[in-house]
């Protein structure tokens, strides 16, 4: 078992879908429910952007900490690595946000969430008549075609 | 990506417009309803766009609009747009389409002349972009059905918004 949680937020920081795999500690025992626990999870990489964009040594025209940043601008980053596990991020041009939790041993995930995007969220999502832009959804072959992905990757067992 | 038969989508299409004339009999709220199914494919599309294109953010309206003539005209209907007549800011531009792949077949009767055929292209780009926080207008200036040369649409940057922090501080 090499993951453990999936998120997909919109641009307006609602988390539209959850999926998790793994999850030792339950929700209750850490954020406290389940929406705090989306919210800290945005949080969390909305901050990590901030911070990267202003410690930035290569960009000539530094901006103030906190300050209102267009989708994709500034630096964006890509993961981070505890020593429990590694956070995986892609955000897309229309403010769409991929996180994947996995173990810390696994390497770049970038490719394989523009995958996700591309080939999943794109064909079973977004082309499904259910599905309202920007609203939460859950629908079985997309949750079907992640797992399976996963254990293609050998993340999954 | 897949593609369909072109014939077959200009005629849905056709019947598509055809079918709200005779729902709405008024050539006004036939364009807006246009554009308003338009806006709701954009919203959608400006995705599949992304994600196959691997494209990354545009810097400024410029460039989004070059993306969209170049390769978003090119990808959904196969054809391509020129960006032209910017104005001294970069706020406004044209596409002009020479060639329209909806437009196939058609000709406007007399008492529709008012209708902008086309309309939907318009509610694309206005729902592509929104996506991307970029309010825009967006109408037919120029029409081929309407006896003009080529397609023109009049493009609007109206604001560009920030990504802002969805939550209070306190909750």
């Amino acid at each position: 078992m090499g993951c453990f949680t999936f998120y997909i937020f919109n641009r307006k920081g609602r988390c539209q879908y959850y999926h998790e795999w793994q999850r030792l500690k339950p929700v209750r025992q850490g954020a406290g429910s389940q929406e705090e626990d989306f919210k800290l999870m945005f949080g969390l990489f909305w901050s990590m952007r901030a911070l990267a964009t202003a410690l930035d040594p290569k960009n000539p025209n530094k901006q103030q900490m906190g300050a209102p940043q267009r989708i994709g601008e500034g630096c964006n980053f890509y993961s981070f690595k505890t020593s429990s596990y590694k956070l995986h991020f892609l955000e897309s041009p229309t403010g769409l946000k991929f996180v994947l939790t996995t173990d810390p041993s696994v390497g770049s995930m970038q490719e394989q969430l523009q995958h996700i995007y591309a080939a999943m969220f794109v064909e079973l999502v977004v082309k499904n008549p259910l599905y309202t832009p920007g609203e939460a959804f859950l629908f079985e072959p997309f949750s079907a075609a992640l797992n399976k992905y996963m254990r293609t990757l050998g993340l999954l067992s | 990506m897949e593609t369909i038969n072109a014939e077959i989508f200009t005629l849905t299409y056709g019947s598509m417009v055809r079918q709200l004339i005779a729902d709405y009999e008024d050539v006004e709220e036939v364009n807006k309803q246009l554009d308003k199914m338009g806006f709701s494919m954009g919203q959608r599309l400006v995705d599949e766009f992304l994600a196959k294109s691997k494209t990354q953010r545009c810097s400024d309206f410029r460039e989004a609009a070059e993306k969209i003539a170049k390769q978003g005209f090119k990808m959904f209907l196969n054809c391509q747009a020129t960006v032209a007549g910017w104005n001294a800011e970069g706020t406004e531009c044209s596409l002009i389409l020479e060639d329209n792949p909806l437009t196939d077949f058609v000709e406007l009767p007399e008492q529709l002349q008012g209708l902008k055929y086309s309309n939907l292209l318009c509610g694309v780009i206005r729902g592509a972009l929104e996506m991307v926080n970029m309010d825009v207008e967006c109408t037919f200036v120029r029409d081929v059905l309407q006896g003009d040369e080529v397609y023109e649409m009049r493009l609007k940057l109206l604001s560009s918004s920030p990504e802002s922090y969805p939550f209070k501080d306190d909750d």
